[in-house]
């Protein structure tokens, strides 16, 4: 049975339509990836599923259990974490505290382990875990975004553009660190504009056009797929 | 120079009863982002409540002090959950507008409980030490020294609270970003109703300052111009920060006592106004506010 099982989600802004009857699915240990152009809706569906929007019908389940109506505060608590687009760091805490507030749910005891954990993946956010998390490098504050995700143990992790705005070399290495992640077992939902990157990385991929999946596979077939190379890979 | 450092004394011991004001609205503003206008006439609740548990019952301070507290936090909370609660997706313009119902109502209210006529306390004596500088003598009352010792305990347990406990970071961080506290499992509404409990039991703090220490005559208007005056400290100091408020209470009230003392008592509200405007123009965010990112 899958971890996340999405059914025909319809979101709503007001009046504009935004998704339009959606259904996808991930499944325990896999890296599944939503890619589309600008505007697609990619946000909104990461959005919806982790309760920050509420869908105007349809159905979402995690883990077993119906979540469309629960509110965002509440996922990270049954092992659902979304690192927003944008990062959304708080910028005048520090590194650490960043981290422990992605700690907030778990039990205090089992907060310097993970810590632990998180730096060992990010030695470099160890270096500056007393700097103020505003002046961190754009590179460094993906890390941090990511680290803090990370620190409520999650079972899902749902990655927003993760490459967005990032030197190529960074872009590498982030890609690296959701494959090293995937190795040791997480799942991961990704979207992704660096379609070439995300494909590479994933399992499979569904593509989003204006509210809509239009193609879904493995994503190794979707590389080589001739439309698909010309809408999203550029050729 | 005795009067002028009675003035000095006496506009620091004024300054911390709106530094613990002004420390509330902070407080609110920072983390539900929303100007508490009904903030001084909550102060007015917890000055009635420590004049009935004092005057009419006959009770000690010891025990007015927390019942006036109590008092505030339950009408602190029941406020945000009523009326400020449904509007958390409004319009900023609409919340305000809102909190200046919410203070009328407070003012009505207690008119209606209370009365209108304004009642005297008789201000506990606590002592004076008196002090002479040469030939000159005067005197500094015990009380408003004591209210100078709370407002810097509370501002420390408050800069100990937001700065080192999870409840505090958390509020901090709801304060930044809502919607990312809220991916950490933050409950924002909880947050937001700790900050007004917090904000209101100092509002019963200064209630009972107001009308114990400094013998604030009291009527259902009472909370509304020491409210303005805090507020004004608050972005003084730079509304949102926590020494800010302190600083800026402790100015306000020195300007205040200076202007009224050494210039004319009949300008010193219009002085005090006119040097927020001039902090206003020369630094927008206050002395120690933090410039707002705009966000990309
Ligand atoms: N707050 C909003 N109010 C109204 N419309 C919105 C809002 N947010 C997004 N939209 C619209 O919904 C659609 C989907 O937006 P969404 O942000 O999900 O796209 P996206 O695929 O994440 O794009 P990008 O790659 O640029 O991040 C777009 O047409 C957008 O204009
Ligand atoms: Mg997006």
């Amino acid at each position: 049975m899958s971890l996340l099982s999405v059914q025909d989600l319809h979101v709503f802004y007001g009046n504009i339509h935004a998704i339009k009857g959606i259904s996808f699915d991930v499944s325990e240990g896999e890296i599944v990836t939503l890619i589309g152009a600008n505007g697609a809706g990619k946000s909104t569906t990461l959005n919806t599923v982790c309760g920050l929007l509420h869908a105007r019908s349809g159905s979402i389940n995690f883990n077993g259990e119906d979540i469309t109506r629960l509110k965002a505060s509440s996922m990270t608590a049954r092992g659902m974490v979304l690192c927003p687009e944008g990062r959304r760091i708080f910028q005048q805490m520090t590194v650490r505290e960043n981290l422990e507030m992605g700690g907030f749910t778990r039990p205090k005891g089992e907060i310097a382990a993970s810590l632990e954990r998180v730096y060992k993946q990010f030695p470099r956010l160890k270096e500056r875990e007393k700097q103020v998390a505003g002046t961190l490098s754009g590179g460094e504050q993906q890390m941090l975004a990511m680290g803090r995700a990370l620190m409520s143990r999650p079972k899902l992790i749902m990655l927003d553009e993760p490459s967005m705005g990032l030197a190529p070399i960074l872009v590498e290495q982030i890609f690296e660190i959701i494959h090293s992640l995937h190795e040791n077992g997480s799942t991961i939902l990704l979207v992704e504009q660096n379609a070439q990157m995300a494909l590479s990385v994933a399992d499979r991929a569904y593509v989003l056009e204006t509210g809509r999946i239009t193609m879904t596979g493995p994503a190794e077939d979707l590389l080589h797929d001739d439309a698909v190379r010309k809408a999203y890979l550029g050729e | 120079m005795a009067q002028f450092l009675e003035a000095l004394i006496n506009g620091i011991s004024l300054g911390s009863l709106y530094a613990i004001i002004a420390l509330g609205y902070s407080m609110v503003y920072g983390i539900a982002k929303m100007l508490n206008f009904a903030h001084g006439d909550v102060i007015m609740v917890g000055g009635y409540i420590v004049f009935i548990v004092l005057n009419n019952m006959g009770m000690p301070a010891a025990l007015a002090i927390p019942a006036a507290m109590l008092v505030c936090v339950a009408l602190g909370i029941t406020i945000e959950g009523l009326a400020y609660r449904p509007l958390r997706q409004a319009t900023s313009l609409a919340v305000l507008i809102t909190a200046i119902g919410v203070s009328y109502f407070l003012q009505n209210a207690a008119q209606l409980i209370w009365g209108a006529n304004p009642r005297f306390f008789t201000i506990m004596n606590y002592g004076n030490i008196p002090v002479s500088l040469g030939k000159d003598q005067f005197n500094i009352s015990v009380g408003k020294l004591c209210s100078v010792g709370v407002s810097v305990v509370i501002m420390l347990g408050l800069s100990f609270f937001t700065g080192k406990t999870k409840m505090g970071k958390s509020m901090r961080a709801v304060s930044e970003d809502r919607g990312a506290a809220e991916l950490m499992g933050i409950n924002v509404n909880r947050t937001i109703a700790l900050t007004f409990a917090i904000g209101s039991a100092l509002a019963g703090v200064a209630g009972a300052m107001l009308v114990g220490v400094y013998g604030v005559q009291l009527s259902p208007t009472t909370g509304a111009m020491p409210g303005i005056k805090a507020f004004t400290a608050a972005v003084f100091g730079g509304i949102g920060s926590i020494p800010g408020a302190m600083i800026g209470g402790i100015l306000i009230g020195v300007i205040e006592i200076l202007v009224g003392t050494f210039i004319s008592t009949d300008l010193k509200d219009a002085l005090t106004f006119a040097v927020l405007i001039i902090m206003l123009v020369v630094k927008p965010t206050g002395l120690l506010g933090k410039p707002i990112r705009e966000k990309v």
